[in-house]
């Protein structure tokens, strides 16, 4: 199982057109991603209700798991996104 | 005998009237109370989800934009791991399938409640998914518009900007709606189109569909089955309606003289070239939000250039007024996200957008100077939501420096309508009234909330004083709102000092003929009784009695 953790970069958190683009590309993965907010409750990072209902704002530390074949990558693709303000 | 069904009361938007099909748009299915238990529901209830999925993302494909990645956010609701896990649950647990749909949805729906005023609007969302859903689970008509086959009066709870896209409005000769204000989404469309509308018409979903409708906006009743008579009485007012549109033309003037300008509101390039070609003196109101509101970025200073030259092309050596940008509040931009506001009305909207992102406005004026060098003409340019001499002197000075010297102020707060003389003396060439925020600030009244569109009507005697105020400024006074399509309310606003009026361009014959009928002294009197009057029906009743018979027919 890999692990990573990431700082949400969009000024909205993880809402709108940020959790949407975050939710497809956890889909495009294949593999079965989980996202949680700092030492929180994990939910299916392929749920677009579920990851917007973490309430995760700008500025929180976010835990990513996976895992499978090209876990690390695949997640270390996805920190990337959360990192980006895609409100900029 | 066929069954009769009563007169509808309403409130008119407009003052127009039309006989068509009554076409109603189907409400939301519910699931039914005693739904029994279905656990082998779960693949047809999936496929359910998977088409609602698959036409949300086609459609997101279509409109592109900000829109298209709403539609997109909602198609993966739809197609929600953590939302089927739910519903299988539910159906596990012995709830009927369209009963787990709707109580799945609702689950998520008071997460995401709970989780801060962004998510309120993919509640909204969350909910259309569940309504279409839940018709399909229960083999139902989805909610929305159907097509149109012929002339038709719209009937609805109340539209949403969705479904007004679907319409072919070329063939909607009337709407009605249970909710909405006179204000509301469904009005501005009707405005635009010069759609007779009755909104807040309570019963009006049980018109039978397919059933004639005749529509009275200026009596806010709606008749089903129209007897002969009410027929024949909206025949001759759209005949006499489109015969003083055709006889009457040129520029705006009282029956004594007095020149009172007649110009267009527009938003998009296609309402600037619609309103172009039509018998207007010019733009009142320029809405330049729209080329802002449907983007992820910011339009860039060449894409603005060319927009505002567009539209200034089009309308040559006639006067266009351009409203800097006007976000905020009921316009919010994807670009800039503020942090959020208990009252977004009272909130950093209009000109106050510019405290946070300045580079928006010094583009803007920039790109309006350019656009005006370009075509050689000479645009008007004022700010939204000005409301002290402060802010109209600094918006002054920075027009000016970018090359614009010809600068107003939108009156749509009273302390600025209070104030308008200091306002003006602070070195402002011009003010438009924007009555409709105008009246939600005087009121107090969101000019969004139908329950309160008493309060929201601009014949309130209390806006109509706020005008007054503004009316005596040594400066040219405009409005440019709804209520200047009202022809009996825009001789008061004449009377109160007003010498330009913007609208929908399609209301502006009307206006014509009711000034050509009217002297300055007789608005004047008709404005002194409208302010001596305690409600807005009294205001209106009192200027009527002034009015010419063929403006009261109008």
């Amino acid at each position: 199982m890999s692990t990573r953790t990431a700082t949400v970069a969009s000024r909205v958190g993880l809402h709108a057109r940020p959790a949407s683009l975050f939710v497809q590309a956890a889909a495009a993965t294949g593999l079965p991603v989980t996202v949680a907010v700092g030492e929180g409750v994990p939910v299916d990072a392929r749920s677009i209700l579920m990851v917007m209902g973490l309430g995760a704002k700008h500025g929180d530390q976010v835990t990513l798991t996976a895992e499978g074949e090209g876990a690390d990558a695949a997640l270390d693709s996805l920190v990337e996104l959360v990192e980006t303000d895609h409100d900029a | 005998m066929p069954e009769l069904h009563p007169l509808l009361h309403g409130v008119g938007v407009g003052t127009g009237a039309a006989v068509g099909t009554a076409v109603v748009l189907a409400p939301a299915a519910r699931p039914p109370a005693d739904e029994p238990a279905d656990p082998g529901a779960g693949p047809r209830v999936r496929e359910a989800f998977e088409a609602v999925a698959a036409e949300l993302r086609r459609r997101a494909e279509t409109a592109g934009g900000t829109t298209g990645e709403v539609l997109q956010a909602t198609a993966l609701m739809a197609a929600d791991p953590g939302l089927l896990a739910v519903v299988d649950q539910r159906l596990a647990a012995g709830s009927g399938p369209a009963t787990a749909v709707d109580e799945a949805v609702e689950q998520f729906c008071a997460v995401l409640a709970a989780s801060g005023p962004y998510l309120a609007e993919r509640v909204t969302d969350l909910r259309d998914v569940r309504d279409r859903v839940v018709a399909r689970v229960l083999g139902l008509p989805e909610p929305g518009v159907p097509q149109l086959t012929g002339p038709s009066v719209v009937v609805a709870r109340d539209l949403a900007p969705a479904d007004t896209a679907a319409l072919d409005l070329s063939l909607v000769v009337g709407i009605v709606t249970e909710l909405g204000g006179p204000t509301s989404h469904t009005a501005i469309i009707a405005a635009q189109f010069d759609i007779p509308c009755v909104v807040r018409a309570a019963g009006a979903l049980a018109l039978p569909a397919g059933t004639d409708v005749a529509l009275d906006a200026r009596a806010g009743t709606v008749t089903p089955d129209p007897p002969r008579a009410v027929r024949a009485e909206i025949s001759a007012r759209r005949a006499a309606r489109a015969a003083l549109a055709a006889s009457a033309g040129g520029p705006g003037r009282t029956a004594d003289g007095t020149a009172v300008q007649l110009l267009a509101n527009v938003g998009t390039l296609e309402d600037a070239d619609r309103a172009a070609a039509l018998d207007v003196e010019g733009v009142g109101l320029f809405r330049t939000e729209v080329l802002f509101l449907d983007r992820a970025g910011a339009p860039s200073l060449a894409e603005q250039t060319d927009a505002y030259a567009w539209v200034f092309t089009a309308f040559g050596d006639r006067k266009v007024v351009v409203r800097t940008l006007d976000a905020g509040a009921d316009k919010p931009l994807a670009f800039v996200e503020v942090a959020a506001e208990e009252n977004p009305a009272l909130g950093v909207r209009g000109l106050r957008t510019s405290r946070r992102h300045p580079e928006l406005l010094t583009t803007q004026l920039a790109a309006l100077a350019a656009a005006a060098e370009r075509t050689g003409t000479h645009p008007w340019v004022m700010a939204p939501m000005v409301s002290t001499p402060a802010e109209a002197a600094q918006f002054a000075a920075q027009a000016r420096a970018a090359g614009l010297p010809t600068v107003g102020a939108m009156v749509e707060v009273p302390a600025a309508a209070l104030r308008a003389r200091q306002l003006v003396a602070a070195g402002l060439d011009f003010v438009s009234i924007g009555t409709n925020d105008l009246t939600q600030y005087a009121m107090a009244a969101d000019r969004l909330e139908g329950d309160l569109a008493d309060l929201l009507d601009p014949w309130q005697p209390a806006v109509l004083q706020l005008v007054q105020a503004t009316g005596t400024v040594e400066v040219p006074v405009g409005v440019c709102g709804e209520a200047a399509r009202d022809p009996l309310l825009a001789l008061v606003l004449v009377g109160l000092g007003v010498r330009s009026l913007s609208m929908a361009a399609a209301a502006v014959p009307a206006v014509r003929f009711a000034l050509s009928r009217t002297d300055l002294g007789t608005c004047v009197e008709m404005a002194g009784a409208a302010l001596a009057a305690d409600s807005p029906q009294d205001a209106r009743r009192a200027a009527a009695r002034s009015a010419d018979a063929d403006v009261l027919a109008l």
